[in-house]
């Protein structure tokens, strides 16, 4: 019993500590990229390549002035942040960073747990983090964070149906909401007269209309371009963290990249076959190597995103929301569950 | 160890749920009314009901709490000073007759049989799934349509009235 | 092991302290999440007695429970959103006489 404590207590510290860092720097691979997509060199003045510069940004924000506002609703101002930030951190519990690994003697899965409702936990943690977005809006007492609270939070509660629906097909394919399970449903190949050509993915085989809405979805969940209206920075000052300064706007900040990481790391799991690929049975490490890899290529995904696409009308959000995904989601079910049928 | 646990979270739940009463704001009620359902889905983890765990926060905690903090911040209500005095003896009667229910709640709860302890084999998504749609596929089906009715009744309630009607 | 009667006692002061809100709170939302409040009390006794007598028709009755909550919340709080339109002021000792 103690001996499960201590493990799950490395594993996590070891997560937490990673996905600090990859926080930290994602930050500045988003400014780098962007610059290029805009023809410019991006941060470039700390250290060799702007590497420095996470470094340089986490200490303006320990020392800016935090600023509370005279008027603001004190407890939940301070509140907004942390229930912003607390379940973007909390859904790595379950995510499986690889397969297992042999340490002294023991064999350690990849993962902090492995809870039965999985998908479900995640989906829970994500309802949660709109509140933050909602309270910090009200709180500061100013038109402009009022409107971007709660133009985010209509946003964020219409995209969470078409993205709850578009992974339906998953888990009727995969028939469990363990995402252990799911990866493990995703093991072998296609092969044709013997020669592996497809690996046995979700994307491939039979999901790739529950992969495009699942994407437009988090997109929208992230408040990510094309879907940061209630960021504007040109129709709405910064929206709901217009009032927030230092500690909880770095916080803000932070728990939108480590929404986005949970984003991209949910998509490989369920779509892209998480830690699975060539050799992983030899050799386990790889199995870390090839998550990251897939999870690197959806963060390029949204990132490339926001430095091409302008930016939805709020009408035409709600349009594409409501109109376009839920019933493309409700097709992916039916699909889903046809071919179900006739395959197993 | 598992005990200490329970007192943990029934001691959050409870205070939760007395601020949830106690608050003037009623946004700050609201908080603590999250506060509560939170715990309770960790106390329905704690009996090894995970599914249902799983559905309080995403259902209670995550769509119908935003429904009324939406409404709470729709019609900006605030801190109102009490108008009608004459009420006012409401709340001292209420605190003797809430002893007097919470007694005889307890005096029926302890001397309850004791019983084996969960087993959790059914607390899967899996045995709920499949005995929601055979023994009970009728209830699933009327709950379908009283969700269909309630949506309706909200959205022609709340429609405001087209001018010159 | 955690004997039955914790959870419903706590099953019974969470009840208790929302019949206590129903009745002293006179903001007309107070009263609705003092009900909600009841209402997950009730589902705590359902789960508790479903878990330690292994019958799983008291998670699904929870199930059921919590979608006609929502039901619930969704139209009381429509017809809240319309008193209000009317009265101004969503007090309920306030709003004792049927003229506006």
């Amino acid at each position: 019993m103690t001996e499960f404590i201590i493990i799950s207590l490395i594993k996590i510290a070891v997560v937490f500590f990673i996905l600090l860092t990859v926080i930290a720097y994602l930050s500045i691979f988003e400014r780098k990229i962007l610059g290029w997509i805009q023809m410019r060199p991006g941060p470039n003045r700390v250290g060799p390549w702007g590497l420095l510069q996470p470094l340089a940004d986490g200490i303006k924000f320990l020392f800016k002035e935090d600023l509370v506002p005279a008027a603001v609703d004190k407890v939940t101002f301070i509140l907004a942040p942390m229930v912003a930030m607390i379940p973007a951190l909390m859904t790595y519990a379950v995510i499986p960073f690889g397969s297992e690994i042999e340490l002294f003697g023991r064999t350690i899965p990849l993962h902090i747990t492995s809870i039965n409702v999985g998908l479900l936990y995640v989906f829970a943690l994500t309802s949660i983090g709109v509140y933050g977005i909602v309270l910090a809006g009200w709180s500061s007492n100013n038109k402009y964070s009022l409107l971007g609270g709660l133009r985010s939070s209509a946003q964020m509660i219409s995209y969470e149906l078409a993205l709850a629906l578009s992974i339906v097909g998953v888990l009727l394919q995969a028939g469990t909401l363990d995402l252990q399970q799911i990866v493990a449903n995703q093991a072998g190949t296609f092969k044709i007269a013997g020669i592996p050509v497809l690996p046995r993915w979700h994307i491939f085989w039979f999901q790739p209309l529950g992969f495009i809405i699942f994407l437009v979805s988090a997109n929208a969940e992230l408040n990510r371009i094309p879907f940061d209206l209630p960021e504007a920075e040109a129709e709405l000052v910064a929206g709901y963290h217009t009032e927030y300064s230092s500690m909880k706007f770095a916080m803000f900040y932070m728990a939108e990249y480590a929404n986005m990481i949970t984003a991209s790391a949910i998509a490989t799991t369920l779509f892209l076959g998480g830690w699975r690929g060539p050799f992983v049975d030899q050799v386990p490490i790889l199995s870390v190597i090839y998550f990251t890899l897939k999870v690197c290529i959806f963060i390029f995904f949204f990132i490339w995103l926001r430095g091409t696409m302008p930016r939805f009308r709020y009408d035409q959000l709600m349009n594409l929301g409501w109109r376009v995904l839920l019933p493309l989601a409700f097709l992916n079910i039916f699909i889903s569950a046809t071919i179900s049928l006739f395959v197993s | 160890m598992e005990k200490a646990l329970f007192l943990i979270l029934a001691a959050v739940c409870a205070v939760a749920a007395l601020n949830v009463v106690l608050q003037r704001n009623p946004l700050y009620s609201a908080l603590s009314l999250i506060a509560t359902l939170c715990s309770l889905a960790a106390i329905f983890i704690t009996l090894q009901a995970q599914f249902i765990a799983a559905i309080q926060v995403v259902v209670y905690a995550g769509a119908i709490m935003v429904l009324f903090v939406f409404v709470i911040m729709l019609l900006n209500v605030t801190t109102a000073e009490r108008t009608i005095d004459r009420h006012r003896y409401l709340k001292f009667l209420a605190i003797p007759f809430a002893g007097l229910l919470i007694t005889e709640v307890f005096y029926v709860i302890t001397r309850f049989p004791q019983a084996q302890m969960p087993t959790g084999a059914i607390g899967t998504t899996e045995s709920i799934g499949v005995y929601l749609f055979n023994q009970y596929l009728l209830p699933f089906e009327v709950t379908s349509i009283l969700i269909l009715m309630a949506m309706v009744g909200a959205m022609v309630l709340a429609r405001r009235e087209e001018k010159g009607k | 092991m955690v004997p039955i009667s914790w959870y419903l006692a706590l099953s019974a002061i969470l009840f208790t302290i929302g019949v206590v809100g129903v009745f002293v709170k006179q903001n007309a939302i107070s009263i609705f999440m003092c009900i909600e409040l009841m209402l997950n009390a009730v589902n705590l006794t359902l789960v508790t007695f479903s878990s330690f007598f292994n019958e799983v028709s008291g998670q699904l009755f929870v199930f059921i429970v919590m979608t006609v909550a929502a039901a619930e919340a969704a139209v009381g709080l429509a017809i809240i959103i319309s008193i209000f339109r009317n009265r101004e002021s969503i007090n309920v000792d306030e709003a004792n006489i049927l003229k506006l």
